[in-house]
């Protein structure tokens, strides 16, 4: 029995979805590549959005994947750390503003 | 400072160990193609050289610095150094070669005591490109060497130089400490004399190479970046970028062992197998001088002691048809020169 739920190796075999449903797989990655090309943002400026959502939504293949897309092209720690804080500020941000809702809850239901 | 591979007595510092680790593991156990398997399936097994375009002379292996990625193993404790008449033996074959490109490298080529003699006798002959291949730190590193910029300008050499990246942390992560520094301060003395100035004709390029065990993204894209940088950072010009793969020898191959690294950049390597590049790889159209006048067909076989597969084997015994007629000897350090857009000294191949 497979110990872990992710396999690093996994990462590789993306493009197999495609496999069990060609026509949908093929319709994805055309769009996926297409999304990435550089356009009004920069391939670099994507490349630092992607690695930012990707911890976001916690996928480490896409950690794997933008961390070394990121190296790849010239980004420094740096500029990685701040894409992630920006991510941080806004799922920190996110859980925070819902703080109006119970304050909003509890001002109308105390005396 | 770290340590040559040679200095520390490293098993590594032995070009058949690295040769041996290069056919072991996954490729060994069939987990993946030998380069030769690969290039054979697209029918480019043996690979034979084309028209003879640039002779590459390694002048010796000293140098002021120990990068962590040199495929040389080079440094201050390294004594191979070309001899003038080693030096004399290269100019004879300058004056008949097809070559157009003479390429100076190292080691820091300048540190050779016979660098600026080999210089004027090899601009007197006239060669369309004659690159030098500078590290930058050694024209800052001590006051004989502070006028060579305008050396270079007087003999219209082109300026090839290493820079990993335009921030301090890359740059001395790879190359030392106060590199990054230095090397701003050359690259300044450079474009005072007029060095990647437009209207000057006096080239100055980059040579990038990853900081890690990763493989460089696209040139055109990584050039622009340089550019804008170096530019708005420090008022800083050149030309061209070149971006190279770091190749799995030597001091590189010691880092990815270290680093626990080496099997998944293999990997990595072999999966950006690109057989659009092999035709243009260097080894098809350069050959490789070393320090001691022996002929291989790229620098990196040089640092693997695997010369070329001919009858000439000596600079002093050089026949340019029947040393053209070989094939090139290859092992799986290759897939470093054929991964994305491909590797040579002159930058991306595809």
């Amino acid at each position: 029995m497979q110990k872990t739920y992710y396999d690093p190796a996994d990462l590789k075999k993306f493009g197999k979805i495609s496999e069990w449903n060609e026509e949908l797989g093929k319709k994805f990655f055309e769009y996926y590549n297409s999304v990435f090309e550089e356009g009004e943002l920069s391939a670099r400026e994507k490349s630092l959005i992607a690695l930012a959502v990707a911890h976001t939504i916690q996928c480490p293949y896409c950690i794997d994947a933008y961390t070394g897309d990121g190296l790849q092209r010239g980004i420094t720690k740096g500029e990685m750390m701040e894409a992630l804080h920006v991510a941080c500020a806004i799922r920190g941000g996110a859980t925070l503003v819902h703080g109006v809702q119970m304050m909003n809850k509890v001002n109308k239901l105390e005396m | 400072m770290i340590q040559s591979l040679n200095r520390r007595k490293s098993d590594l510092a032995k070009a058949e160990k690295q040769l041996e680790i290069l056919s072991d593991g996954p490729f060994a156990e069939g987990e993946l193609p030998t380069f030769q398997k690969k290039i054979a399936v697209s029918g480019q097994f043996p690979l034979r050289p084309k028209k003879l375009e640039i002779l590459q002379i390694n002048v010796g292996y000293m140098c002021n610095q120990v990068c962590k990625h040199c495929h040389v193993d080079a440094g201050p404790d390294r004594k191979e150094i070309m001899t003038r008449q080693t030096m004399s033996q290269c100019l004879e074959v300058l004056k008949s070669t097809s070559a157009h490109t003479l390429d100076l490298t190292g080691g820091a080529p300048e540190m050779n005591p016979d660098f600026r003699w080999f210089v004027e006798e090899a601009s007197k002959i006239g060669v369309q490109d004659f690159i030098v291949r500078s590290n930058l730190t050694i024209l800052r590193s001590n006051k004989k060497y502070h006028d060579l910029p305008e050396f270079f300008k007087k003999h219209r050499v082109h300026v090839v130089s290493s820079m990993p990246h335009w921030t301090k942390g890359k740059t001395d992560s790879q190359r030392g400490s106060g590199v990054f520094e230095q090397s701003i301060e050359a690259l300044k003395n450079l474009n005072e004399v007029g060095y990647g100035k437009e209207g000057t004709g006096l080239k100055l390029d980059l040579v990038y190479n990853p900081s890690g065990a990763f493989l460089p993204g696209d040139q055109a894209a990584l050039e622009a970046d340089f550019k804008k940088a170096l530019r708005e950072d420090f008022g800083i010009e050149f030309n061209n970028l070149f971006a190279l793969a770091n190749l799995p020898i030597s001091r590189f191959l010691d880092y990815l062992i270290a680093s626990d690294n080496y099997e998944e950049y293999m990997y990595t390597l072999v999966e950006a197998y690109n057989p659009a590049t092999v035709a243009n790889v260097m080894c098809t159209n350069t050959l490789s001088v070393s320090w001691d006048g022996y002929l291989y067909d790229c620098d990196f076989n040089q640092m693997l002691h695997l010369p070329v597969k001919s009858s000439i084997k000596h600079i002093s015994e050089y026949q340019e048809g029947i040393l053209q007629d070989r094939d090139i000897a290859i092992s799986q350090h290759c897939y470093g020169c054929t991964a994305g857009a491909g590797s040579s000294c002159q930058g991306s191949v595809s």
